[in-house]
């Protein structure tokens, strides 16, 4: 798709120089390689793959192993964070809707669920900084460090954690309204089932009944839908890191893709590929430690 | 006849429907003595389950009118937490189907555990011990192996005899029994009511049993009542019950019953018996 835009690396490049000679930029097309037919570009860079070599960006004049790996903690560190706040506070709140069914609180998630879930997540990551950073002045622009910031680890730590906020929170948000709703409706079904039924004539407290008896069996479809999800997330990360400049793989991709930069591109699709296999394999063995039915073989 | 352990009295549960209010049960009245089985018996529908999930306090959503009084104390107009408090101890109930009525995600011992500790506060280690002395008392097989199991582990007959033991945890002075042998197979059925009567025979327990299986029935009660449509209709000892049924509907109750040597010809069914005109008295 991206061979379909007009324009290669060397235009970018060129273009940003202000002045090259046609010569010039077939001097680089040739050098890149780009002056070879689309199919023996790919082949060579399938090739480069076979020796675990993901090639080298010219833009950046880095092989892009190196580039991806300086990028890919940054971007960890903002998905886990997004992934955590979504699922612990998406549970709370679809637990609480579900408990309180038909309530205040159950029309109040569900209201704040479809809103949210419906607001764009750039518009929201915008939304943000206007209020919390530029109005309020409560957190940073953006960025995941402050230039000359607090000394000592704990200070870089405290720092990072700092700028987090605003971008893990909006990139969270989507996803914490689908958790909420998700697990308000799974609960609902686990609500009519009989041993609900066992564990109430037991006597024992409605809060004990929601969150031992009903919560946890509500979990398995919730797991299920956040292991679909996680693809996307890394999408969503794609906008949140560019809204809020987070030096990660998602803004990496953003330019990569104006820079016309196809191997460093091509490079991060694997790589995201490989990271939700990764979390898929893990989810599935979360179903063993959630559902004593599902034995693993050992 | 003796006290009673629980004195029933205008019984009337409602549900609200879109139009109306729809009745389950229409003044009800009955008494169990401590000690005593009554079988509860009548057609899919006519009431039998929400009578037991009343008593329960297990219907939060239905209109419940009269009253039902448990060694004197009133047992239907208690606020949610009170009927929490008074649930287990004095009255327990065996659901119907024990294949559901188990927690998949929680081992058998965590269940009792809870059961146990619900009703007075005892350390987990005696909760633990008491378990295992219950689910012995049920005579599960290798009982101190299935406290860690989870039910899927167990056939139907042993998940009953867990959800039996549940009950039991509270030492109930009434257990309500809801149709508790209807997914099992005939067998199993038979060892299930066998160990129903032996614990309320060891416990002085009072067994109020709902069915609609008259040879369970014959087997298990002192007393029987025949409900229909809500009402009760006849309430009798059992050896007059099965002998001299009063009402023409008990009468058509056992008629519909399979017959040890069949007649010739099908054999009556209720609604035919029951639209003839023998059942106008």
């Amino acid at each position: 798709m991206l061979k379909a835009i007009p324009g290669d690396l060397v235009d970018v490049i060129a273009g940003e120089g202000g002045a090259a000679s046609p010569e010039y930029m077939d001097m680089l097309r040739a050098q890149f390689g780009l002056d070879r037919p689309d199919w023996a570009q790919f082949l060579a860079y399938v090739r480069q793959l076979g020796h675990f070599d993901l090639g080298y960006s010219f833009r950046h004049n880095m092989p892009i192993s190196q580039l991806i790996l300086d990028r890919l903690p940054a971007t960890l560190l903002l998905i886990g964070a997004a992934v955590a706040l979504a699922v612990g506070l998406g549970l709370l709140l679809g637990a609480l809707a579900a408990r309180f069914r038909g309530g205040l609180v159950d029309q109040a998630v569900s209201v704040f669920a479809a809103v949210v879930f419906a607001t764009p997540v750039f518009w929201i990551g915008l939304m943000a900084i206007v209020l919390f950073a530029v109005q309020l002045r409560w957190f940073p622009l953006g960025g995941m460090t402050q230039i000359g910031g607090p000394p000592g680890v704990l200070g870089a730590v405290g720092d990072i954690a700092y700028h987090l906020v605003l971008p893990a929170s909006t990139l969270s948000l989507a996803y914490l309204a689908l958790y909420a709703r998700v697990t308000r409706a799974a609960m609902g079904e686990v609500y009519d089932l009989d041993y609900v039924r066992t564990a109430r004539a037991k006597g024992i407290s409605e809060a004990r009944i929601a969150i031992r008896h009903v919560l946890r069996n509500a979990l398995l479809p919730v797991v299920t839908l956040s292991g679909l999800q996680l693809g996307s997330v890394l999408g969503g990360a794609v906008v949140v890191e560019t809204v809020f400049s987070w030096p990660g793989m998602g803004r990496l991709a953003f330019e990569a893709v104006s820079d016309r930069d196809i191997n460093l591109l091509l490079s991060l699709f694997l790589c995201n590929s490989l990271l939700v296999i990764v979390m898929s394999l893990v989810i599935d063995l979360l179903y063993g430690v959630l559902d004593p039915r599902v034995e693993l073989a050992s | 006849m003796s006290p009673s352990l629980l004195e029933v009295r205008e019984l009337s549960i409602g549900f609200a429907a879109a139009r109306g209010v729809v009745s389950a049960v229409e003044r009800l009245s009955f008494d169990i003595a401590p000690g005593e089985t009554l079988a509860l018996v009548g057609e899919s529908g006519c009431g039998k389950t929400v009578t037991g999930l009343s008593l329960m306090g297990l219907l939060p959503s239905a209109r419940i009118g009269g009253s039902a009084r448990l060694a004197g104390q009133e047992v239907l107009g208690l606020t949610p937490r009170q009927r929490r408090k008074h649930r287990g101890a004095p009255i327990a109930m065996v659901f119907q189907d024990p294949l559901t009525s188990l927690n998949p995600v929680m081992t058998i011992g965590a269940q009792l555990v809870e059961a146990i500790r619900a009703d007075r506060p005892v350390s987990r280690r005696e909760a633990a011990d008491y378990a295992l002395h219950l689910l012995e008392r049920v005579r599960i097989p290798a009982p101190r192996q299935r406290l860690g199991e989870y039910p899927h582990r167990l056939s139907g007959g042993m998940r009953q005899r867990v959800v039996i033991a549940l009950a039991l945890a509270q030492r109930p002075a009434l257990l309500i029994a809801d149709e508790p042998t209807t997914a099992l197979d005939v067998t199993i059925q038979a060892q299930i009511l066998q160990l129903l009567l032996e614990l309320k025979n060891e416990n002085g327990m009072a067994l109020l049993l709902i069915t609609h299986d008259l040879a369970v029935v014959s087997e298990t009660a002192d007393r029987v009542l025949v409900m229909r449509h809500g009402q009760a209709v006849e309430e009798q000892p059992v050896i007059p019950f099965f002998e001299a049924p009063r009402h023409p509907y008990s009468r058509g109750l056992i008629a519909a019953r399979p017959q040890p040597r069949p007649r010739f010809g099908p054999r009556p069914r209720l609604p035919e018996l029951v639209d003839s005109g023998e059942f106008a008295g």
